[in-house]
């Protein structure tokens, strides 16, 4: 009898310990309003209410990080924090290093933001973030890539016209150009990617499906796709 | 941050102004310049410490502690600073974790690298993914303050080895004369003599670690280049409260000022070192300021 009070008790501490288990959520914060940094300081964003949602439900205890875009899967494979939320398209390339919960974005169009609606994208010259997806679709096409560590930065370099557009996701340029005279987004777009999904270590199956699961009800309850419509991106699930 | 500041919309430009420059955001910055000024304070003797270190290694009758000297020297020196602080940090955080994780968790089956993972057992990381996101930030300052030293530190080396061998010979040659020990001709004569020899290049030194301070970020450490690039970066009502267009210029321009003056300081400083450290030595400088004072 003892000993079954005992193991029960031990039980219940290493319940304890797996409730208490802090997961670390990695972004970027400065690609609104997926993810952004807000007046306070604090990550806000599409993402962040996504994030705190899917926490909630896994009941995971989140804590969120900010870092650059440039090393944020290697940081996220070294184990400096140990989900990627920060707009990331699921793409077989990134697929072969991390591994993606399911998308929690339908495939949203990458829009051209220019200075002008006769802007040649065919062959001009078009900025993208680097490692993006968007820079890999302008790499393989006829276009010349100029690439920049930053979104701001791409817009800088059409504005001061080192670049003939710019090519984003839409949800991201639609807020700029409607702020700024001086650019208006082109009627083109481009389909890429499969979607923005969460990335987690490949050797992080039990996480994986603790997030795959929270992400699944929040598309069944319709959660998810409030909050798509309230951020303004994309269609719906 | 003041009571008016719930509506910006309707403010004066004065008030708009001062309630923007008191955002939360903007503390942040304003947090990011101490954090520079703490990590410089740090950092320096940290460097001057490790140079000090591999200069008397490099200078060592001991072949094996020479060699590994010498390698420190030529080795951080040879490397390219942003891969150091990219692969570097990341290695050095590995390899704590590594040893944690052999000494915690010895009874673990798993490999440690996965593909391209590095997993350890959960007691063995650094700091805990559990603690809370102050001892993550303050961990990634020491490991930047360990990494500035150590590129540092090289170059001092260095440069205090060169210093070394520029002291007058004849100085020592007296030292032995007067029958002080190895030991000794070190620490009295040679060490207190070969400063003014050095300040040059540790001066030099001083002022790229200044302005190397930028680097942080690849470590984590989010400093006042960032910040000033992500507050001065366009920034649309919709996410805002104060929205603006592109004002990095602005921001970068403050960044210029507070370089420049923080440099200058150095300098004045400097200088005056100088001034100290040459007083009595057998150097021009030193003869100069005796004449003057006869």
């Amino acid at each position: 009898m003892n000993k079954l009070i005992l193991s029960t008790a031990a039980l219940a501490l290493t319940a304890g310990f797996a409730m208490a288990d802090t997961v670390r959520l990695g972004t970027e914060g400065a690609y609104p309003p997926y993810n952004f940094i807000d007046d306070s300081g604090e990550v806000a964003g599409f993402e962040r209410e996504v994030g705190d949602e899917v926490c909630a439900r896994a009941e995971l205890d989140c804590e969120w990080v900010t870092n650059e875009w440039d090393s944020i899967i290697p940081n996220l494979v070294s184990g400096n924090y140990d989900v990627i939320i920060a707009g990331m398209s699921i793409t077989d390339e990134r697929d072969e290093v991390i591994d993606f919960t399911q998308n929690y974005t339908q495939p949203d169009p990458s829009g051209y933001l220019a200075a002008s609606a006769d802007a040649d994208i065919e062959g001009g010259v078009l900025a993208a973030q680097t490692g993006t997806i968007q820079a890999a679709f302008i790499a393989s096409s006829g276009a010349t890539l100029v690439e920049f560590a930053t979104p701001e930065e791409t817009i800088s370099a059409v504005k001061n016209g080192e670049a003939d557009a710019v090519l984003a996701d839409d949800a991201y340029l639609r807020p700029i150009a409607s702020e700024d005279d001086a650019l208006l987004m082109l009627e083109k777009t481009e389909l890429l990617g499969g979607g923005v999904g969460l990335g987690v270590r490949e050797s992080d199956g039990e996480l994986k499906a603790k997030l795959d699961a929270a992400i699944q009800s929040m598309k069944d309850d319709g959660s998810l796709n409030e909050l798509l419509a309230k951020w303004e991106i994309g269609p719906g699930f | 941050m003041f009571s008016f500041c719930t509506d910006p919309d309707v403010l004066g430009q004065f008030q708009w102004l001062s309630c923007y420059l008191t955002t939360g955001k903007h503390m942040s910055l304003y947090v990011s310049v101490v954090v520079v000024l703490v990590l410089l304070a740090i950092t320096a003797p940290t460097a001057l410490l490790f140079g000090f270190g591999g200069a008397v290694a490099a200078r060592s009758r001991i072949p094996p502690v020479r060699w590994f000297g010498k390698s420190y020297i030529a080795i951080v020196r040879g490397v390219p600073d942003i891969a150091f602080f990219l692969f570097f940090v990341i290695a050095l955080d590995q390899a704590f974790e590594w040893m944690r994780h052999k000494v915690l968790c010895p009874d673990w089956t798993d490999p440690i690298r996965q593909g391209n993972d590095f997993v350890v057992c959960q007691a063995a990381k650094l700091p805990l993914s559990s603690s809370p996101q102050w001892v993550h930030e303050t961990y990634g300052f020491f490991v930047a303050v360990l990494t500035f030293a150590i590129v540092f530190g090289a170059f001092a080396g260095n440069i205090l080895f060169g210093a070394m061998r520029a002291v007058p010979r004849p100085q020592l040659e007296t030292a032995e004369a007067y029958g002080l020990s190895r030991r000794q001709t070190f620490w009295r004569i040679l060490v207190p003599q070969m400063w003014v020899f050095a300040l040059p290049g540790l001066s030099n030194l001083w002022m790229v670690l200044i302005k190397a301070t930028p680097l942080l970020f690849l470590l984590g450490v989010e400093d006042i280049v960032y910040w000033a690039r992500e507050l001065g970066g366009t920034k649309t009502s919709r996410f805002t409260d104060y929205p603006h267009g592109d004002w990095r210029m602005y921001y970068f321009a403050g960044l210029l000022v507070f370089y420049l003056i923080f440099t200058r300081i150095s300098e004045i400083f400097l200088e005056r070192l100088m001034q100290r450290l040459t007083r009595g030595q057998a150097t021009t400088g030193g003869e100069a300021q005796r004449k003057a004072a006869a």
